[in-house]
């Protein structure tokens, strides 16, 4: 198989805080990787460091076998669907620019068509961005991410603040990009029953990776899911 | 008499020089409003009061050295900015005093020069030269060009930073582009409005395009549109009534801003 992703020995140190610690783990092609952990674990310093959006860290990221460091080209493979992509509500754009923007070469209208058709927002590609509910959003980005058909998705935390059923579609949509299409997934979640639905391979952060492999290892041992619960609890209560 | 006037060529070269300004500032400042930059293009213009003074003093064309301190000091800005994290509105006061202060000590320094700082702080279309006209121009068509050319890349580092930097999109440099063209811009439109006036024909067209709700395209050609209307009308209408063409220019843009609000509340755009 091949790997993808390599990360060996990925240490962020914050001036208060050391985000993440000496972590290390490979993701094969075709791999549905989620990643869970409580608030703070740093799951979103592990992807700002992937996206090449934190370069102060210690370790080693690979991608295709390349070191991060050295060459950007990789995020060209990338399709990245942020946590809450953040503008102004009344953004002069629609639909169909969100997809569009960035692009360097001429759109292909067929094949963004038949994306926005997939994902259930052909309707909507004369809208404009701010006007929609938080799922199409969340659709429209997913959208966005696969026009320069990638090969690899990364989704932080998706589904945050988003109806049930926008969530269901969701589900679905990653379940069909990731067996149909072979795109390999990397998706932070606090869904543990989704994850479990969903993934393949789990990643369990809390500033160390206390598991990383298949989920129907994970899911299967109870010591571990009650491990995980009891370090979110711990965190939940932190916050409250 | 009304149509004796489009007879005269110093009102050609007006009008000519007016609807390339328009074009130009409503493009540009669509982007600059987006990022919330809406006041940087008045920071640039009252810096440029620097370099205006500076060559009066110096005896060299004043456009000149306002373009060469408008630019250089508009890109010092957002560096420092940048590297200092101070934010956008406090480094817009800092430029704008600036400019001005360094004006204000080069007119004390001269002795004075009052006649010719009157008409760049006020505008003086119906004074452009054959020459002012083919620079406008000029400039004017490498601005529409490069945004043309890169349109989508400066669209998605205004439009998201991280998301555009995560795709690949070179933002630092792009936001260095803006700068450059966002005093170019602002400069070479003094001549119109004048340094104080500036920032309406930035802002006040692409505010009163973003109500009708429309998609990045058609909202700049009604920026455009609102804009080429608003300085056509007030450079005649200033002429006939002889009032000041900037004024005139810019309270014609409010009018139609004020009457988009007005068609807006009374529910006849989508809302949004």
């Amino acid at each position: 198989m091949l790997s993808i992703v390599e990360i060996k020995n990925l240490t962020v140190q914050y001036p208060d805080v050391k985000a993440l610690d000496d972590v290390s783990f490979v993701v094969n092609q075709g791999d549905f990787l989620g990643i869970i952990g409580p608030n703070g674990a740093g799951k979103s310093t592990l992807f700002d460091s992937m996206l090449g959006l934190n370069t102060k860290y210690k370790g080693e990221i690979k991608f295709f076998g390349k070191d991060i460091r050295k060459s950007k080209n990789y995020l060209k493979e990338i399709g990245y669907v942020p946590q809450k992509p953040i503008f102004e509500k009344n953004f002069p754009v629609t639909v169909n620019d969100v997809v569009k923007m960035g692009l360097r070469n001429k759109s292909d209208e067929n094949k963004i068509d038949k994306i926005l058709q997939q994902l259930w927002i052909h309707e909507l590609s004369d809208r404009r961005i701010g006007e929609l509910s938080g799922g199409q959003q969340q659709r429209v980005f997913i959208a966005k991410a696969l026009v320069n058909n990638p090969k690899i998705l990364i989704l932080d935390e998706p589904v945050t603040g988003i109806d049930q059923q926008s969530i269901e579609l969701f589900y679905s949509i990653l379940r069909e990009l990731n067996s149909t299409q072979k795109i390999t997934i990397i998706w932070s979640s606090h869904d543990l029953d989704a994850v479990n639905k969903l993934a393949n391979h789990v990643a369990c952060l809390n500033r160390t990776l206390f598991f990383h492999g298949k989920s129907e290892k994970f899911f299967s041992d109870d010591d571990l899911i009650k491990q995980y619960s009891e370090a979110s609890m711990q965190e939940h209560m932190h916050h409250h | 008499m009304s149509l004796e006037i489009l007879t005269y060529s110093f009102m050609h070269r007006a009008l000519i020089s007016g609807v390339a300004i328009a074009i130009l500032c409503s493009v540009v400042g669509l982007f600059l409003v987006l990022r919330r930059y809406s006041l940087f293009g008045d920071a640039i213009a009252h810096s440029s009061f620097g370099g205006i003074a500076l060559g009066l003093l110096a005896g060299v064309y004043p456009l000149w050295t306002a373009y060469g301190v408008s630019i250089v000091s508009a890109l010092i800005i957002t560096k420092v900015k940048d590297k200092y994290n101070i934010s956008g509105d406090a480094s817009i006061a800092v430029l704008l005093s600036s400019g001005i202060a360094i004006g204000l000590v080069i007119i004390g320094l001269s002795g004075g020069f009052t006649i010719d700082i009157f008409s760049f702080l006020f505008g003086s279309i119906l004074l452009v030269s054959v020459n002012d006209t083919v620079l406008i121009l000029a400039l004017t068509g490498i601005i529409l060009i490069v945004i043309l050319l890169l349109y989508r890349q400066i669209l998605y580092s205004t439009f998201n930073e991280e998301q555009a930097k995560v795709s690949g999109i070179p933002v630092e440099k792009i936001n260095y582009l803006i700068v450059f063209m966002a005093g170019i811009t602002v400069v070479t439109s003094i001549q119109l409005v004048g340094v104080l006036l500036i920032s309406a024909l930035l802002v006040i067209p692409n505010v009163t395009a973003i109500m009708y709700g429309k998609g990045f395209k058609l909202t700049a050609i009604i920026s455009m549109s609102f804009s080429i209307f608003s300085v056509v009308a007030g450079i005649l209408i200033s002429y006939i009534f002889d009032i000041t063409p900037a004024g005139t220019i810019v309270l014609l843009s409010i009018g139609l801003l004020a009457g988009t609000m007005g068609i807006k509340s009374a529910g006849l755009l989508s809302k949004n």
